[in-house]
């Protein structure tokens, strides 16, 4: 076991708590790299796939994770985020500052938005936003003008740097720059957390009577939230409708808010490798069941499998694993760093009894 | 005539989204949770009545399948709760959120799995007249949603305001501590409720299969009856039964005089209204506790 002996203060929020640390992150980021060289094209665009389901899962995270805002309807953010950087990209934009703006306009739409949702709490948000989530189908089909409406648009070709990146044609330039927008994002959201705001985050979520208490602007700390929330998953979602090649008003329906909602509950909720874990079972969850139905014979398949295994495996981690993957990991860990003193104790969750919302 | 006509197929439409709504309210109103699979409970009753009277299946009598189905539903409600709420007790609303959602892609799996993806009509008797009078068509089948969902609403109410298990069970919802204090047996209360929304879903399954074929994805209307519970404000059961009323009216009056495309945005349009201006609905039911 390592132990940390602070000596300052700022030995609480370093990046990385010790070498060893920033070693186990160095290694993982060179085998990222190392990845197209040993993958195939076909096992390559999976891992794209993960990642880029990572982005979208890291905006929710924010908001669900750290904030304790429940969304869904990010689905409508992601639809934005890819319509607004496609919508650009065709007027001549260069892609890197369609892609940035793109972001930027869905976390300013998604502020906006906040600002009455903020009203709402607990299950009340979770309806407005998925009725945001239903309603934004519609929306997309109403300005048919701009986007294409049912018959969809076609992603073009982006030029970063004079290079053309194709997914067909050179799917290790996709991955890399993938990669580099998720290591930015990641940056970009650990950073937040060290910082005073990620701090008010993480107050308003356990309490946010507290947190007023201790001078946090509630309201306005929510708002930030959303609105940084929806521009990583705008992100996320430019992304995907880019990576897709082409995508309509149903590609990003009110089952993906929720699929995104349920990975990260399944990676680990609050925990940036909670997304990440969460993208990795959502990415490869269908090609393991076809794989198994392979093997069983095709008589094993029946449609609307992978929702209902997906299903089942989330009830099993809300009941059995709250914490996700991640907390499941961190358990483990500690049961090998504590070796017979772990207790199971240890993690015992907190109970509270229920009080309605009603009388106030 | 025209706009009666549309008047009473909205109606009639309305009471099947306000007997989901109720489904939402009753667990809501004891225990704070809300159901998010209560409409897939309504694609399963459904499905389980074309399983015992379609003789494709198991052929019983209408009527005597009836009580057989609501009981069937019931004992899986209850079931639902002993395995997976209750394992839930005492952890924050999100969790619940989470389950109930998951719960309803199982459902869904499972109905597809046992009765299959194509849409299926039940056998029933309501489905074969139309009752004509001063040049409106209601079909049998409306009426009969119609007076089963005045009724049941009504019986509800009343069993909240003056039965014991319903007292208990507002009670157990307000304050759980006080409530156990007191000899409530919470969680079997809260076991009877999700019992008895199962029941009410099963109504609102076999009335909707009555009115036209069931598929395994019908559970998503339950998503118009979160609009009706939400605008009626979710705490009040009169109030579910009328923001049902109020989403079932507009959707025909929506199609006929907006452009087409935008008509059935009308719901969640009206939804997000009412969560902006009066986020506890039309018949909120909060109160300032007074100090």
């Amino acid at each position: 076991m390592r132990f940390h002996f602070k000596t300052s203060y700022d030995h609480d929020i370093r990046l990385f708590p010790d070498w060893w640390n920033f070693a186990a992150y160095a290694a993982l980021l060179v085998v990222l790299l190392a990845l197209p060289f040993v993958l195939d094209s076909f096992f390559l665009g999976e891992v794209t796939n993960v990642l880029i389901w990572a982005v979208a899962g890291l905006g929710l995270m924010l908001l669900t994770g750290q904030t304790g805002q429940i969304s869904l309807g990010h689905s409508a953010f992601m639809a934005l985020g890819c319509y607004t950087c496609v919508i650009m990209m065709q007027s001549g934009v260069p892609f890197l500052l369609a892609f940035v703006l793109a972001g930027i306009i869905t976390g300013l739409v998604g502020a906006l938005i906040a600002i009455p949702a903020l009203r709402l709490h607990g299950v009340y948000l979770a309806i407005a936003t998925l009725a945001l989530a239903i309603i934004a189908d519609d929306i997309i089909v109403m300005l048919r003008r701009w986007t294409g409406g049912v018959n969809g648009m076609f992603a073009p070709d982006i030029t970063l740097f004079g290079v053309e990146i194709n997914r067909w044609v050179n799917p290790e330039y996709w991955y890399y720059m993938t990669l580099a927008i998720v290591l930015v994002v990641t940056l970009i959201y650990r950073n937040l957390l060290r910082s005073p705001l990620g701090r008010a985050f993480a107050a308003v979520r356990d309490s946010e009577v507290s947190a007023q208490a201790m001078g946090i602007d509630v309201a306005r700390t929510k708002t930030i939230a959303f609105g940084l929330s929806c521009a990583i998953t705008g992100l996320g979602g430019a992304l995907m409708g880019l990576f897709a090649g082409s995508f309509n008003n149903e590609t990003f329906n009110f089952l993906i808010a929720i699929q995104l909602l349920m990975m990260i509950v399944v990676g680990g909720l609050g925990f940036i490798h909670g997304a990440f874990l969460g993208a990795i079972v959502i990415a490869f969850l269908p090609q393991g069941l076809s794989l198994v139905t392979d093997v069983l014979g095709r008589g094993f398949y029946v449609p609307g499998l992978e929702i209902g295994v997906f299903g089942m495996i989330l009830i099993l981690f809300i009941i059995f694993e709250p914490m996700g993957l991640y907390g499941r990991w961190l358990k483990t860990r500690i049961w090998f760093e504590l070796f017979p003193f772990a207790r199971r104790d240890m993690f015992r969750r907190q109970k509270s009894y229920l009080k309605t919302e009603r009388v106030r | 005539m025209e706009i009666l006509q549309l008047l009473l197929s909205g109606l009639a439409n309305g009471c099947v989204y306000g007997l989901i709504a109720l489904g939402f309210v009753l667990i809501y109103k004891a225990t704070e949770a809300v159901n998010f699979a209560q409409g897939d409970f309504m694609m399963l009753g459904a499905f389980v009545m074309i399983g015992l009277v379609n003789p494709h299946f198991m052929g019983i009598n209408f009527w005597l399948a009836v009580p057989l189905a609501l009981l069937i539903m019931g004992a899986l409600g209850y079931l639902f709760d002993i395995a997976l709420i209750r394992q839930l007790f005492g952890q924050n609303q999100i969790a619940i959120v989470i389950l109930t959602i998951a719960l309803g892609f199982v459902v869904r799996f499972v109905a597809g799995v046992i009765w299959g993806h194509e849409p299926l009509n039940l056998h029933s008797p309501l489905a074969l007249g139309d009752v004509r009078f001063a040049g409106v068509v209601l079909s049998l089948a409306d009426i009969a949603v119609i007076a089963v969902t005045v009724i049941l609403t009504l019986m509800l109410w009343q069993f909240f305001q003056r039965t014991k298990l319903g007292l208990a069970m507002q009670a157990a919802s307000q304050n759980q501590m006080a409530a156990y204090y007191m000899g409530i047996p919470v969680k079997r209360v809260q076991g009877a409720v999700w019992a008895l929304a199962a029941v009410v879903a099963c109504v609102a399954g076999i009335l909707y299969a009555s009115k036209g074929a069931v598929d395994v994805s019908a559970g998503f209307i339950g998503i118009k009856a979160f609009a009706a519970a939400v605008i009626g404000g979710f705490g009040s059961l009169p109030g579910a039964l009328m923001g049902g009323l109020i989403v079932g009216v507009i959707e025909p009056f929506a199609s006929r005089y907006l452009p087409a495309g935008y008509s059935q945005v009308a719901p969640y349009a009206l939804l997000i209204l009412v969560l902006v201006f009066r986020p506890h609905g039309l018949f909120a039911q909060v109160r300032t506790k007074k100090v």
